[in-house]
This record gives structure tokens, sequence and C-alpha cells, in this order.
């Protein structure tokens, strides 16, 4: 897709996120915003999938886990504009009865999804067995996974950074949004993450960064990382973000990590989001 | 009484790691995971003839629930092996949400269950375990009671789409099921037919219960026995069947009265058919080092305590 396509993509994913969360006044707008374009790039550039015929195995195509669950709104967003489901859904985030629970979840059978996510420091681990499999059944496609800043002060992610390191598995390109900040204030007053891309590195991983709002470096960047692959070193990519990119007043400050905005607040909002494909 | 004999003692892990190497050889998807006690887990075999399938994980329990779960993404059926302490309690969170929400093909093949690890002592001898997994939803617990229906079970589950705790010991003791069984899941096992109680018991309890049939058949008293391999899903048919019969239990366990297979039969029959209940298990208390004998002498989980809990329900009836 060309530059300007996912720009404007991005900027109705983020329209669809703010109000799916002002609609249930719940959910977590901050981070959704702030990694709307990695993953807008992730479904619409640079993963080959199959949005028309989900299957749970994904054998042949490109896998996506979402470990940071709580920014469901920007998944559920980018898979119905990518064709998983229909838009229209999305008006069912976070009600009863509907698949698109708070955190995502394969007990509603949402086309897209393979694993529930929500408690933190999970994802590394399946998104680094479900490569492992892949090199099992000879097959060359990828797996990616996301992961939230503060997330990796879960212990089990530095146990899968050894677990993907130690077996090769480089077919594993994950990703740290890396905001700067968590529910109780910034990372680095709550528990600093010291030099990220040593420590990573460290642990044996190939380790990239980039700016998660920029388009045009996504996508430059993204290609190197995936010349990458194949070369016995699990991936990582320090992606700078800002929490609530898109919209100035959920912009610099960690308040926006899991608060809904009002009728006001969404109209101003919307304000500063093109609507590109048409709201749900 | 049927007579029930043993040529040999054997470790039920033993069953384990031999139903694992026959699957290797035959299921090209089923993997196995190991956090480095592949020799206590009797995983070698499989290792050493399928090193491609076997994924040593170190000693990171949580990473490896994960990563199982991440393998049957792709078709595979990770059998992921260590103690039952780090099997379960350990790694409890991600058990709930990366395998039983997620409902994942994930075998979870728990050693050393139970007071009879031994010497290594209380924080090595879990006696939650079965509690922890049968309050998840989608999960299947078995506990089986010998070498040779380990061995089945082991192989049995690979067939089953779903989560599966797969419980077993350290200890050698009597084989006395057949080599040829076919294991049912979910299907109880009846060993003796009998009219004044019925006693349910499940994993090294069986056979303890078995030779307290035997003192109880000498004090004239005819004791059904049933073998729960599987506690979830109970079979109720069969419990409420010979409780109909009997109108008396006893329940048999290496596990807490908390959360085992007793509280399962009793619920049950609270429901269903309210009947007198004795429960041999271990009363909210934890292990210590010692031999497995003297344990479950002192901790109450021997054929001894059967035959005491079995005259006092008798009392009850």
């Amino acid at each position: 897709m060309e530059l300007d396509k996912l720009k404007a993509t991005a900027s109705q994913v983020r329209r669809d996120i703010v109000r799916m969360v002002h609609a249930q006044k719940s959910g977590h707008p901050g981070g959704a915003l702030g990694c709307a374009d990695y993953v807008t790039a992730l479904y619409f550039e640079i993963m080959n999938h199959n949005p028309g015929n989900f299957t749970m195995d994904g054998k042949g195509e490109d896998l996506f886990f979402l470990s940071n669950g709580h920014v469901s709104a920007l998944w559920y967003s980018v898979l119905a504009r990518s064709g998983y489901f229909e838009p229209q859904e999305l008006s069912t985030f976070r009600k009863i009865n509907s698949r698109l629970q708070g955190h995502p979840t394969t007990a509603e059978h949402l086309p897209g999804i393979r694993i529930a996510s929500g408690s933190l420091g999970q994802g590394l681990s399946v998104a680094a067995g479900a490569a492992l499999a892949k090199k099992l059944n000879k097959d060359n496609s990828l797996v990616f996974s996301l992961h939230g800043d503060g997330e990796i002060q879960e212990g089990q992610i530095w146990e899968a950074a050894m677990f993907a390191a130690h077996h090769k598995i480089d077919n594993l390109i994950s990703a740290i949004d890396y905001n700067g900040k968590q529910i109780d204030g910034p990372v680095d007053n709550v528990m600093s993450l010291g030099d990220l891309k040593k420590k990573w590195e460290a642990f044996g991983w190939n380790c990239f960064s980039m700016d998660g709002n920029n388009m045009e470096e996504i996508v430059s960047v993204m290609k190197d990382v995936k010349a990458e692959t194949g070369k016995q070193k699990p991936l990582m990519i320090i992606m700078r973000t800002e929490m609530g990119m898109g919209v100035d007043f959920m912009m610099g400050t960690h308040a926006w990590h899991g608060k809904a905005p009002n009728d006001e607040q969404l109209a101003k909002a919307l304000d500063q989001l093109d609507e590109t494909l048409g709201d749900y | 009484m049927k007579k029930f004999e043993y040529t040999e003692k054997k470790d039920t892990r033993s069953g384990f790691g031999d139903g694992l190497y026959e699957l290797g050889k035959k299921n090209p998807d089923v993997v196995a995971l190991c956090a480095d006690l592949t020799g206590s887990l009797k995983m070698n075999a499989f290792a050493n003839e399928f090193p491609e399938r076997f994924i040593q994980s170190g000693i990171a329990e949580a990473n490896m629930m994960g990563a199982a779960a991440g393998m049957t993404i792709g078709g595979k059926i990770p059998f992921a092996g260590t103690f039952a302490g780090f099997a379960t309690g350990r790694v409890y969170d991600q058990i709930r949400q990366s395998i039983a929400y997620s409902n994942k093909n994930v075998k979870i093949c728990a050693s050393h269950a139970g007071i009879t690890l031994g010497e290594d002592g209380a924080t090595h001898q879990i006696m939650e375990d079965i509690g922890l997994m049968k309050m998840l939803p989608n999960m299947t617990v078995i506990n089986p009671c010998d070498y040779n229906q380990t061995k089945a079970a082991t192989k049995a589950i690979a067939d089953y789409m779903g989560p599966v705790y797969l419980r077993f010991g350290r200890p050698a003791i009597p084989v006395f099921t057949p080599a040829d069984q076919k294991f049912e899941i979910g299907k109880a096992v009846q060993l003796t037919e009998g009219s004044d109680l019925t006693i349910f018991a499940t994993g090294h309890l069986v056979w303890e219960s078995i030779l307290a049939c035997q003192v109880l058949e000498k004090k004239g008293i005819s004791v059904e026995l049933i073998n729960i391999h599987t506690i979830k899903p109970l079979d109720k048919n069969a419990v409420l069947q010979s409780v109909a019969k009997t109108k008396a239990v006893v329940t048999a366990e290496e596990h807490m009265m908390n959360g085992g297979l007793g509280d399962s039969i009793a619920q049950l029959l609270a429901l269903e058919n309210p009947t007198p209940v004795e429960m041999v298990a271990v009363d909210d208390t934890f292990g210590e080092s010692g031999t497995p004998a003297q344990l479950m002498e002192k901790y109450g989980v021997d054929s001894k305590s059967v035959v005491a809990a079995a005259e006092r329900v008798l009392k009850r009836k």
C-alpha cells in the first residue's frame, strides 16, 4: 500500500479507537493511539496474511500476537478494516455478548485472534512457540509480536528472551512500544528499564530502533528488519512512540492510558482525525 | 473378592516417559518441552530419538507453558513436563490465560506429585495441584494409578483435542493394571464389586485401597472399589450408580482434602444424592522430608487410613 493510503488508514483506525472507547465509556486509548501507525503498517503493508480465510494454525502466513492486550481497540479496528470481520461489529466493543472482549480472546472465536492476552508478559513466549512450530513445519512465514514497555517488567519476558535466542528463533520479529509511560506514571519512575537496546542485545537479539509514529520510517526499517530474518537471531524493534498520538490533549501524559473521553472530548478528538474510510 | 497380583514395581513417571516415546514414533506432531528435569521425568528416550522435537526450556516454567501454547498454533501437540509444583502453582496465570482460557491443545505433564516425592520435603510436595487445575474451565484432570495406566493415559491424551493436566509420581509401586488396557478419558474403572460401601480412589491410593479391601474383606465387609483416573470430567454416572447401591462412600487420594477428588465426589453427592462420605486425604497441612511410606502413614494417606475411614463411614450409614 502507498504511504499516503497507509497514513489515511491509520487516521481512520484512530477515529475507530476513540469512538469505540467513548461508546462504552471504557478502554485504553493512549497506547492504542500510540501504536496505530505500526499495527496499521503491519496488516496493510508488512505481513502476508489471509483476512478472508482465517485459520487458527495460520500455516503459510505471517502471524501477529498482541501481548499488551489492553490496546485491543487498535487491534480490533485494524482487523476489521483489513477484512477479518465487518467494521460495524466495532460498535459492540466491551459490551455484553460481544466477540470484542475488553482484552483479546479466542473464546469468542473472533477471526484474527489466536491466543488470549491481557495478563501481561505472556505473548513473547507464545510468539516464540508459534515461530518454533513454523520452523518444525518448514513454514517460511514470520511471526510478529507487540509488547508494552511497562510490560517488559514482567519476568516471563526475560525467560522468553533467553529461550528465543537459545533456540535461534530467527523468524520472530518483536517490537516494544516504548512510550515511556505506564499506569502509575513515567516508566523511569515506576521501574526503570535501563538501556533497552543493550539489554536485548546482551540477551542475544538483533536489535533495531525506529520512530513508531513515522510511517515512512516504519516501512523502511521493517524492510531492513525482514531482511535480517533467518540469521540465527530473534529480532527486536525498540519503537519510540507518543502515547495518545494524533489527539493533542491525550499526548504528553499517561492520564489517557485507561480512560475514556466524554462527549465533548470525543468531538475535539475527531476534529483532529480525518475520516478516510467511513466511520462504522 | 477379585485377586490383584503384580510381578513388578515401577514408577508412574516411567509410564509417562515410555508412553511419550511411543507417541513420538507414531505421531510427528507430538513435541515435548521440559524445564531441566528430563531425567526425572523419564523423557530421555524421546529427547534422544527426536532431538528436533524436544525443546529444552531451562529452569523457566512460565515461558515453557507459553511456548507450548504457541506451538499448538501450527498444529503441534506439546507435552510440557516438570515437577507438579512447578507445573501448576508456579505458572497458574500462564496456564489460565494462554492454555485454559485460550483452549490450547497443551498436555501439562506433572511428575513427583503429592507427598510420595519424599525426602525433598514440603517445597516440592504439592498437594494442591488437582484443585488448582480442576478449577480451570476447559481443563481435563487425569491422575492414573500405575505404570501401565499412566502409559495408556499418555498415549490417549494425544488423541484428545484440548488442555489436559496429567499427574503422576516418583516412587515405584505395584503394576497391576493390564498392559493392553484401553484408556478412556472420563470413564471410571470398577475394580471390585461390593454392597456395603464404595471406595473412590485415584493415583497411588488405588493400590493402597486394594490392600485396604483385602483387610476389610476379612472383616466381612463387602467393598466396591472404583478407580477414578479422571477427576475432571468426573464420571458422574459411575459414582451415582455405585452409591445408589452401597449408600456409603470413602474417597482416597494423595492430595489435600480441599480441592481434591473427595471434594468433587462430595459436591456431586450433595447435589444429587446426599450420602455419608469419609475422605482419605491430607488435611490442610504441608508435608515434610521422609520416605514415601513414612509420609503416607504420618499424613494419613495409606491403606490403614482407608480401612479406618471405611469403618467410620459404615457407622454413619
